[in-house]
């Protein structure tokens, strides 16, 4: 199962992005063998359509869950009819892997809409 | 003679365009066919003041593709050409985000299969109708929050009455491709500004992007007396003359604030006015020279 998180760098030391869209990266983390992958986000210099732009991407790279801090109504839409889960976490978090020790922790909320 | 379109544009709203552009409709019209469009879709006021009655009104619509399930083999062509991101593909599924559409026609245009139909998707609405003293008077709203303000702009372009005088574009604020649109097709662009730090940035932009579309113009200084000399003297060494100014007057700022139209509640404006529209075309006559 293939996390996605939004991130402002690219390790899991990095500070995590509360943007979606526009998250300068997204961090590819497989639960199954904690492997991990920092990618640059495509969508984040992008006019318009960040969204949906970063939702194609991670629908492409088989994502089963997002995470970030929230989502914007085009991303929801796409995520959610790609059956992504949504899953947000708050500005206290300071590490993209304390956030996926959050969700494993099972202590993250899904996305409300 | 052939009908002159002028702009009126700032670089931000609150410079006192408006006010400018219904004045002159106001004063010309008492000789001369006046039309004014109000461009600024996104947040439309020229009918605050001018009050025309109207009498006509259409929804502005844009052509987003529908795709045909039985015909789409989810080739991806469609969401690749987008560069709006209106598309997204799921699987065999493609989906349509209307929102972000912004009707260009590109996807169906690449599409192999031919499955991209184009269905009407309203985007706002414009409308039509006279001032009591006999401005033709167009204006265009958003009702999406999209800033889809060009396609708008381009159809309300499309009622100009090309046998009307005069034009008047009230332009929206700012150096974004919605102004890029109604200046484009102006023969001449009035600049309001203020002689402020502020205001001399803002002018800049403004001339860039009359430069980039080789449209000529002039300025206007509005609030004149409450900033510096920098501004005239920047001017100085541009083909962009001062062609009035306004002094700062509370009289002004109450006038407008209760919604009326300088040159009714200041009469002594009106001959101010013919005075630009005479500046106006002088200056035209010399630079298309
Ligand atoms: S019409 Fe243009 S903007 Fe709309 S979906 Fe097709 S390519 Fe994208
Ligand atoms: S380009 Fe045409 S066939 Fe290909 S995915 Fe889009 S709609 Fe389907």
């Amino acid at each position: 199962m293939i996390l996605m998180i939004s991130s402002q760098g690219d390790t899991l030391q990095s500070e995590p992005s509360l943007r979606f869209g526009r998250a300068p990266y997204f961090i590819e983390f497989n639960l199954e063998d904690d492997s991990w992958k920092a990618h640059e986000n495509p969508a984040v210099s992008e006019a318009g359509g960040a969204g949906v732009a970063a939702s194609q991407f991670l629908i492409d790279k088989k994502a089963s869950a997002a995470l970030s801090g929230r989502f914007g109504p085009n991303a929801h839409y796409a995520l959610t009819h790609a059956n992504i889960r949504m899953v947000t976490f708050d500005g206290d978090y300071r590490s993209v892997q304390s956030v996926i020790d959050a969700y494993k922790d099972e202590k993250l909320q899904e996305a409300k809409h | 003679m052939t009908p002159i379109k002028i702009a009126v544009a700032s670089g931000k709203g609150g410079t006192g365009k408006t006010m400018v552009a219904t004045s002159l409709a106001s004063v010309l019209v008492s000789e001369h066919r006046v039309q004014l469009i109000d461009c600024d879709v996104e947040a439309p006021n020229a009918h605050l003041f001018l009050k025309p009655s109207i009498n006509w009104s259409s929804p502005a619509v844009i052509m987003i593709p529908e795709i045909n399930e039985e015909r789409c083999t989810a080739c991806g062509k469609c969401v690749e050409v987008c560069e709006f991101h209106a598309l997204a593909q799921i699987g065999t599924r493609i989906l349509v985000f209307p929102q972000l559409c912004h009707g260009c026609g590109t996807c169906s245009l690449y599409c192999p299969e031919d499955a991209i139909s184009e269905i009407p998707h309203q985007i706002g609405e414009m409308s039509r109708g006279l001032t009591t003293n006999g401005v033709d008077f167009l204006m265009g709203e958003l009702t999406i929050s999209e800033p889809m303000a060009t396609p708008i702009i381009r159809q309300l372009k499309g009622l100009v009455n090309e046998k009307g005088e005069i034009i008047i574009f009230d332009s929206p604020p700012g150096a974004s491709c919605a102004v890029v649109a109604t200046v484009h097709d102006a023969d001449y662009v009035l600049l309001v500004t203020e002689p402020t730090p502020f205001g001399l940035h803002d002018l800049k932009q403004m001339i860039g992007v009359l430069k980039a579309t080789g449209t000529p113009g002039g300025v206007i200084i509005n609030r004149d007396g409450i900033g510096n000399q920098q501004l005239e003297s920047f001017l100085e060494g541009t083909p962009y003359p001062i062609l009035m100014k306004i002094p700062y007057d509370s009289e002004i700022a109450l006038g407008l604030a209760s919604g009326n139209v300088l040159t009714d509640f200041i009469p002594q404006y009106q001959s101010e006015f013919q005075s630009l529209h005479r500046r106006i075309l002088e200056h035209y006559a010399k630079v298309s020279a």
